[in-house]
């Protein structure tokens, strides 16, 4: 009841903040600047108007969220207002160097940047946790106030019950969590997590396979390929990689043949394939093993390749101590189950014509080198390391692996040198050594003492202590990304569990509201930063501090080093660094590792570059050494080679839902199931071009271009006389949505798709009406990697009575 | 000298994402609902069990388009107070402060380019960023597209770089305007007709 009652008076509290409005009401009226650029629109004007002179380009990275993207912008301010943002323009834009061209997204932050209902002073909780309820209060206040928590937390509990949670809201060194796992480990620790929600399962199989995650080329490789398929991969919608899309379609334009399978057609299938094959979600392990089966069945592995680079295959390579066990060609032939893994067995489960299936097994066989692009969606399921490892296996039968124009598949961090460094901001060691999977966090919350190696717990044998104080920085994860947000409301509003929540954002999000204390939190435009190239970086972005931060607003790090300096530890903290000299240190960092001619500080601010890139001429090959001579070049997994079967998951003695070889798992909600009765319709919740996950919602140019919604094929609508534009109810056990719908023949039947990132917002009856996918997705992990899997989701719709 | 602007749009490479709309509403600092220039999203075609598996016949493609310049700009024959001007380099563009809001233009224009504003009581369009232009740069959506879908230039130039194209489905005929663009199209847009597609995001755009 709380919780409900929270949500009606969230959104009367939230007129009492003044709004953003007011204060560029006010720049414009006192002096030319928004004035002048409004006059400057009007052709009559354009002559006599002299305003370029008055304004300021800096380039500057597009601020850093967590998509795949890293691109440069260039911003105009004029009278300490953004009033302009391009993109990179520089000329050349070449393969090897090319212009790094912001998205739908960086184009519209300047609706972000000055949205009015951006936070703007330190608030305190009145009334139950996650009402919603704040009143104002003055920074001293404020920090006086999480000092003493922190003090009595650790008193009490000891170090283990803090916990700085997985939020990725910002990337930037100086704002983002890291800042806050800085203090957190001189204060003496924290409870520590790994894996992410975005590869959790991916990461934890692809070195089951290969020993690494560094499994990629580097993407321009991809011009030397004949055969790209893009596997749950859309990398149009959800960047990944600034310029993916634009190499794939660059490579297709030198002729390879471009196969998109997912479940939508979506803009990447649209933009740069040839062809697009609807599959079911969750069974893409079984498309998989058939066209495994294929190519056994007609002699298209390369024998070769297996017989001298990979384990487990066939009885006549099985690591010792697993002589007996299933081989790969076992579980293909039906040799121990008596199910011959033929298309036909696939296309029952995922919805694939049979002659389909064999036809994409033959032309990825034969059409080489070629690519199997493994996207993040189809891992983030039920049994997400199944299909990563099965497409790892294709690659490696096919002889893909370690050649120019082929490409592993896995996680594919780009070779050479192991992928990125994302931030270098030094959160220095941990004291607490216990680790929990990151998406485990409410288990911590609940059962903390009972958790263990069971639960993928590290480090420690058992946990202390349940979490007791979350400090929350960027982090929208909390609530809204994670899976079952009406558990995770009823969790967090007990404050008997987590006694202190402590949120640092830039919006009053879903976790927001459940904030005891929440402190507004400049953007990246208003502090200075440092990005690399996320998983592909090529190049080192520099984020200039742009304009003022507005109101009361700071950076993570300065709100750190306030905190600090309550602590005492605030030399500690700050060494005596600004945020600026944290960039310059930062800086040093990128020069003493793969970019050695990186300027300082001083040079690029002088030549307002913004960027430096190291051209990719000749692209890396992961394992390349390896192909070459697999023996004095073992990969780092037990056996030294490819493991199509691994001992490590035999010996884990779990058949059922983590086998030795790949196979295909039918998940725990599924159209094949008894709960099918009840809830017949397959949910997925996509990446969105109006959001990087929860960050950038709201902002009205995104929503006018990509308006949230539920999208449906027009045979599910039909049979619930659903039309386009209808007011629908989503829901299962967990929950329920109403939002309006997009009846289209871009996805296929059984299948709907709310897309990711909206914000939670209940009604009176705990209906959210505003389409968090989370409201549906489980809480439940993966076998392997203790990851999400928040797409394993089943649901009914119906026509709504209103929107 | 450029005689006529004109745009180059390539459907096979657009997918859809909106940065030209977006940069475009960025360099104007139009408020929503003001869209100079958009992307419609074409579909068609459905879905066919065969043999108990969902068989699709759907085809979709993308047009994003702002205003084309046409040689023969019927929205300003259209305009009662001659508020509709064309530059010698072919720019069409409307001055806003003799613009009454009859909106006249937007019922002429075949490719729905004239924008009213209910907030300014006025019609508004692209204006092919003349001032970028005349600084010798590029349009705001040309400069945006992650795809490289996007060019412009003098259509004789583009004509000679891309082709002839200025019509796919659903556009209308180029006889009666003759609109500055030129397009590279998708392959579905060979079989719209045959698919039945049609606008699907008339919400949108």
């Amino acid at each position: 009841m709380a919780l409900k009652k929270g949500i009606e008076t969230a959104a009367m509290s939230r007129r009492g903040f003044l709004r953003w409005s007011a204060l560029v009401g006010s720049a414009a009226a006192s002096s030319k600047g928004l004035a002048a650029g409004f006059r400057r629109r009007d052709p009559r004007h354009a002559l006599v108007e002299q305003a370029p002179s008055e304004e300021r380009m800096v380039r500057a990275g597009c601020p850093s969220h967590n998509c795949g993207g890293r691109c440069l912008l260039k911003v105009y301010v004029r009278d300490g207002v953004i009033v302009r943002i391009e993109t990179d323009d520089r000329p050349g834009d070449t393969i090897a160097d090319p212009q790094l061209r912001a998205c739908v997204r960086g184009r519209a932050y300047r609706r972000r940047q000055y949205h009015p209902d951006r936070l703007q002073y330190p608030m305190k909780r009145v009334g139950p946790r996650g009402e919603g309820r704040f009143v104002r209060i003055g920074w001293d206040e404020a920090l006086d106030r999480i000092a003493a928590e922190f003090a009595r937390l650790k008193a009490a509990y000891g170090n283990q019950a803090f916990y700085v949670p997985y939020g990725t809201g910002s990337y930037n060194q100086i704002n983002g969590r890291q800042t806050a796992q800085r203090l957190m480990n001189l204060y003496g620790g924290s409870l520590g997590y790994y894996n992410s929600y975005s590869w959790a399962a991916i990461s934890a199989a692809t070195p089951t396979v290969y020993g690494t995650s560094v499994t990629g080329n580097q993407r321009q490789d991809w011009l030397n390929s004949k055969y790209i398929l893009m596997w749950s991969w859309n990398p149009a919608e959800m960047r990944d990689g600034t310029n993916s899309e634009w190499f794939v379609q660059k490579a297709r334009e030198k002729g390879a043949r471009v196969v998109c399978i997912d479940p939508r057609l979506t803009l990447s299938a649209v933009s740069l394939a040839d062809e697009w094959i609807p599959i079911r979600p969750g069974t893409d392990a079984a498309m998989m093993t058939a066209m495994a089966y294929v190519m056994v069945n007609e002699s298209l592995t390369d024998a070769a390749f297996i017989r001298t680079h990979c384990v487990g295959f066939d009885d006549t390579q099985m690591p010792a101590g697993a002589e007996g066990a299933e081989s790969y060609k076992d579980y293909l032939l039906g040799a121990r189950d008596g199910v011959p893994k033929t298309p036909e067995w696939a296309e029952a489960i995922c919805g694939v014509p049979r002659a389909t299936i064999a036809r994409i097994a033959r032309e990825y066989a034969t059409t080489k080198p070629g690519v199997l692009y493994q996207g993040y969606g189809m891992q983030r399921r039920a049994y997400g390391e199944q299909p990563v490892r099965a497409g790892c296996v294709l690659a490696a039968i096919t002889g893909n692996v370690g050649i120019p124009g082929g490409w592993a598949s896995g996680i594919a961090l780009q070779a050479p040198d192991g992928g990125p460094f994302w931030l270098v901001f030094p959160t220095g060691e941990n004291p607490v050594k216990a680790l929990i999977p990151s998406f485990l966090w409410t288990e911590a919350v609940l059962r903390g003492k009972e958790m263990g190696a069971a639960d993928g717990v590290r480090g420690v044998d058992k946990l202390e202590t349940g979490i007791k104080c979350i400090w929350a920085v960027a982090c929208n994860a909390l609530v809204n990304q994670h899976g079952n947000v009406n558990r995770t409301a009823r969790i967090l509003a007990d404050e008997k569990k987590v006694e202190f929540l402590l949120v640092q954002d830039n919006f009053l999000t879903p976790t927001a509201r459940f904030a005891d204390i929440l402190l507004p939190v400049c953007t990246q435009f208003e502090t200075w930063g440092l990005e690399d190239g996320w998983k592909y970086g090529d190049e080192v972005i520099l984020m200039p501090k742009i304009v003022e931060p507005p109101f009361e607003t700071k950076s993570d790090y300065r709100i750190a080093s306030e905190i600090a300096a309550r602590l005492g530890l605030e030399q500690a903290y700050t060494e005596g660094r600004t945020e600026r000299d944290w960039v310059s240190w930062s800086l040093d960092r990128y020069r003493e590792t793969r970019f050695p001619g990186l300027p300082t500080l001083d040079e690029l601010e002088r030549s307002n570059a913004g960027v430096y890139s190291l051209p990719v001429t000749r692209p890396a090959i992961a394992f390349a050494d390896f192909r070459r001579d697999p023996v004095k070049h073992r990969l780092r997994t037990p056996s030294g080679k490819i493991e199509i079967f691994s001992k490590t998951l035999h010996d884990l003695g779990r058949p059922e839902d983590i086998p030795a070889v790949p196979k295909y798992v039918r998940e725990w909600e599924s159209p094949f199931g008894p709960e099918a009765a009840k809830y017949p319709l397959s949910a997925i919740g996509h990446h969105y071009l109006s959001r990087v996950h929860s960050t950038l919602e709201g902002v009205d140019w995104l929503e006018e271009a990509f308006p949230q919604r539920l999208f449906i094929n027009p045979i599910d609508a039909e049979s619930r006389k659903i039309k386009n534009g209808d007011a629908v109810k989503i829901w299962n056990d967990r929950g329920a949505v109403v939002v309006k719908c997009r009846v289209t023949p871009r996805l296929m039947p059984g299948v709907v798709a709310l897309p990711q990132g909206a914000w939670w917002t209940p009604d009176k009856n705990g209906v959210d009406r505003r389409g968090s996918v989370n409201v549906l997705s489980s809480e439940r992990w993966t076998p392997f990697a203790f990851g999400n899997a928040q797409h394993t989701i089943m649901v009914q719709v119906e026509k709504a009575e209103a929107a | 000298m450029v005689t006529q602007y004109g745009f180059y749009f390539d459907a096979a490479a657009c997918s859809g994402c909106k940065a030209c709309q977006v940069a475009c509403k960025d360099r104007n600092d139009l408020e929503p609902g003001v869209l100079w220039r958009r992307v419609y999203e074409v579909a068609g075609g459905g879905w066919e069990k065969k043999d108990g598996v969902w068989v699709p016949s759907v085809i979709a493609y993308n047009i994003s388009m702002a205003c084309n310049h046409c040689a023969n700009p019927v929205c300003g024959l259209a305009c009662p107070v001659k508020a509709i001007v064309k530059r010698e380099d072919g720019i069409v563009f409307v001055d806003t402060g003799a613009c009454i809001g009859c909106r006249y233009c937007e019922w002429a224009c075949p490719y729905t380019a004239l924008r009213f504003d209910a907030r300014t009581n006025t019609v508004s369009k692209c204006n092919f960023c003349y001032e970028a232009i005349d600084a010798g740069g590029t349009p705001a959506c040309v400069a945006a597209c992650p795809q490289r879908a996007l060019d412009f230039g003098d259509m004789a130039e583009l004509r000679k770089k891309y082709g002839e194209v200025r019509r796919i489905f659903p556009l209308p005929d180029p006889a009666q305007t003759d609109p500055g663009l030129i397009i590279k199209p998708h392959r579905d847009a060979a079989r719209a007709a045959e698919r039945a597609a049609e606008v699907a995001n008339w919400e949108e755009v």
